[in-house]
């Protein structure tokens, strides 16, 4: 419990956090992929992959194509021709949001996908309600699913807090909370985070980040996109750095400093390349 | 509110508190409050007409008219939607049933000729609403005018005698007396339990809410929001013709008005009974308790001696000022939060 609340970027060992062996088959990789709307050209040729237990920082200004490769993932958009996406190792064709939830993507989105007048409870269980033997719903079920998991994972100890309250009554950031949460319960093997500290106070945002730990805990992967830096780089293990549709660069943490990071994204959006005004 | 002081002293504690009973079932206290105090108002005013049990079996009859498609309503109401159309659908599906068993057909076709209809009528409001997302003020205001139309060409305008003679069973069904108590009410009752069942106890109910809540949330987590709109549009047509034979069969007649004046009664009652007015929620509970208080106003307003003018007056303020309050209340909830950890 008291894990869940501590976060820094100490608190997430770096030995831990270091990328998987390469040798390991990615939960989802993107191999050559391109996306053409018309005349423009969101990606071209882009190369991503996410090992099992991995949080992949997504970043890149606006327009870098983050959200077209994030919907990609999620089945919203198809490649175009030539590109090609792979499930554990096997590729998949028919790539649609409904096959990429049934194989286990979840999408935490910006708006939180919540029913705010709703109780807790209700939120926790979104369109996947369970039933008993009868067909009726299982209400006692998800009320003490939602009790077990709002202590154990989203570290809530305060008395205030009961499955039966709405959702309203949250904080941004114990919304966010629910959504996560929500995903990891459903056997997500990957939780794609789109921009999921947007809009939140300070002490939300920490609280939002505390829960993306519990995304790797569980032993899930995770894609995590954000404008802001300070929130990426301490809860990832590797950082796509995206730049007008294609890769720019990839780094794994312990290969670089949080400072450097930030010098090379200045660096990138003045000049179009990460490394060829690296300091000698 | 104690909510607001979060204890600090037992960080570990994985103690959670419920919200309060007056937070969680607020408005339907308060619609439980109103009709006491009603009741109570009526008793003093007019003590001879209510402490009789003659005037409580009145109610018993003629209240489920109403009542009864406003038990289904509330589903389309919390959906955030409304039908216009259910007392058209009573007729017509009442006209559908006189006619397949008028025609010589057993009446128990007939009964399901006329279901059937209802349920056809409201497929085709839950349609046009949640497919091609025409507000449902203005098409069910169309089809309301359509289904009274169709019916009063399939009537030619007159109604139908409902005999002793010739239907025995259906006047059993459903103006019955079983241990003295009109079965109107039986029905109005029973309903109430099965639509409380169905409304939170099932995955259809459980989207009902997620829908009216928040629609794009609800089809982003995989809720099929264009059926459950259907279906509960359907539930109201079935609803509606029940209500249509029932109160044919009370006046031993179809009219082929029936249904004129159920309209602003039970939509009164839906709201009364603590439905949000924005959709996402709402109990069947609360719709059939402010149904009787509905009924109560205008037999009470007249026995208590006080001029039958006031009654559309009182009727009116209880309205307004129920929904007033509810919305204030659902504001004041929004804008206090109890977490504050």
């Amino acid at each position: 419990m008291g894990q869940l609340l501590q976060f820094d970027g100490a608190s997430m060992d770096d030995s831990k956090t270091t990328a998987p062996a390469a040798d390991k088959t990615p939960v989802i990789e993107l191999r050559n992929v391109s996306k053409t709307f018309g005349e423009v050209r969101s990606l071209s040729g882009i190369d991503f992959k996410v090992y099992p237990g991995e949080i992949v920082g997504l970043l890149g200004d606006n327009g870098a194509g983050k959200s077209t490769l994030v919907k990609t993932v999620m089945g919203y958009h198809r490649p175009d021709a030539g590109g090609e996406i792979f499930f554990k190792g096997k590729p998949i064709r028919d790539w649609s949001v409904n096959r990429a939830r049934s194989l286990g993507i979840e999408t935490v989105y910006q708006e939180r996908a919540l029913a705010e007048k709703q109780p807790i409870w209700r939120n926790m269980f979104m369109g996947r309600e369970p039933r008993t033997k009868w067909g009726l719903l299982d209400v006692k079920r998800m009320k003490s699913e939602s009790a077990r998991l709002m202590t154990e994972h989203m570290g809530f100890t305060s008395a205030a807090v009961h499955p039966d309250n709405t959702v309203m009554t949250m904080s941004g950031g114990e919304k966010q909370g629910v959504a996560i949460t929500r995903a990891l319960y459903f056997d997500a093997e990957l939780v794609i985070l789109d921009e999921p500290t947007m809009g939140l106070s300070l002490t939300e945002t920490k609280k939002t980040l505390d829960f993306v730990g519990n995304i790797k805990k569980a032993g899930k992967s995770a894609i995590f996109i954000d404008h802001n830096i300070f929130h990426v780089y301490p809860v990832v293990d590797r950082l796509y750095v995206l730049d007008r549709g294609k890769v720019a660069g990839v780094y794994t943490k312990s290969q670089i400093t949080m400072e450097d990071l930030i010098d090379r994204l200045y660096r990138v959006a003045r000049t179009g390349s990460l490394e060829e005004a690296k300091p000698a | 509110m104690s909510a607001e002081a979060v204890p600090t002293t037992k960080p570990k504690s994985n103690a959670i508190g419920a919200p309060s009973i007056l937070r969680r079932h607020g408005s339907q206290l308060g619609i439980l409050g109103v009709g006491l105090a009603m009741w109570l108002a009526f008793v003093v005013m007019a003590p001879t007409v209510f402490l009789d049990i003659d005037i409580y079996k009145a109610f018993a009859e003629s209240t489920p008219f109403f009542a009864i498609p406003a038990l289904a309503l509330t589903f389309v109401v919390i959906t955030g939607e409304i039908d216009l159309s259910f007392p058209s659908v009573m007729a017509l599906g009442t006209a559908a049933f006189c006619q397949v068993s008028e025609a010589g057909f057993p009446q128990w076709l007939g009964l399901m000729a006329g279901f059937a209809t209802g349920a056809a009528c409201g497929w085709l409001n839950g349609a046009l609403v949640s497919r091609l997302s025409i507000p449902s003020l203005v098409i069910t205001i169309g089809t309301s005018f359509l289904y009274r139309g169709i019916e009063l060409v399939m009537q030619n305008g007159t109604g139908v005698p409902l005999t002793e003679e010739k239907y025995a069973t259906m006047l059993q069904i459903f103006t019955g007396q079983p241990f003295g108590v009109p079965i109107q009410t039986l029905w109005a009752v029973a309903f109430t339990g099965f639509l409380w069942v169905l409304l939170n106890r099932t995955r259809f109910g459980a989207h009902v809410f997620l829908v009216g809540d928040n629609p794009t949330s609800a089809r982003l987590m995989g809720v099929n929001v264009v059926s459950v709109k259907t279906w509960c549009f359907v539930l109201t047509g079935l609803f509606a013709v029940f209500s249509g034979l029932m109160t044919s069969f009370v006046g031993n007649y179809f009219w082929p008005t029936t249904g004129d004046g159920a309209l602003l009664s039970s939509i009164a009652s839906v709201f009364l009974g603590g439905t949000s007015v924005f959709g996402g929620t709402g109990t069947v509970l609360g719709t059939l308790v402010a149904s009787y208080i509905i009924g109560a106003i205008n037999a009470g307003i007249v026995s208590a001696g006080v001029n039958a003018f006031y009654t559309q007056l009182v009727f009116g303020l209880v309205i307004v000022v129920s929904v007033v309050l509810q919305t204030i209340i659902e504001r004041r909830l929004q804008r206090r939060p109890i977490i504050t950890n």
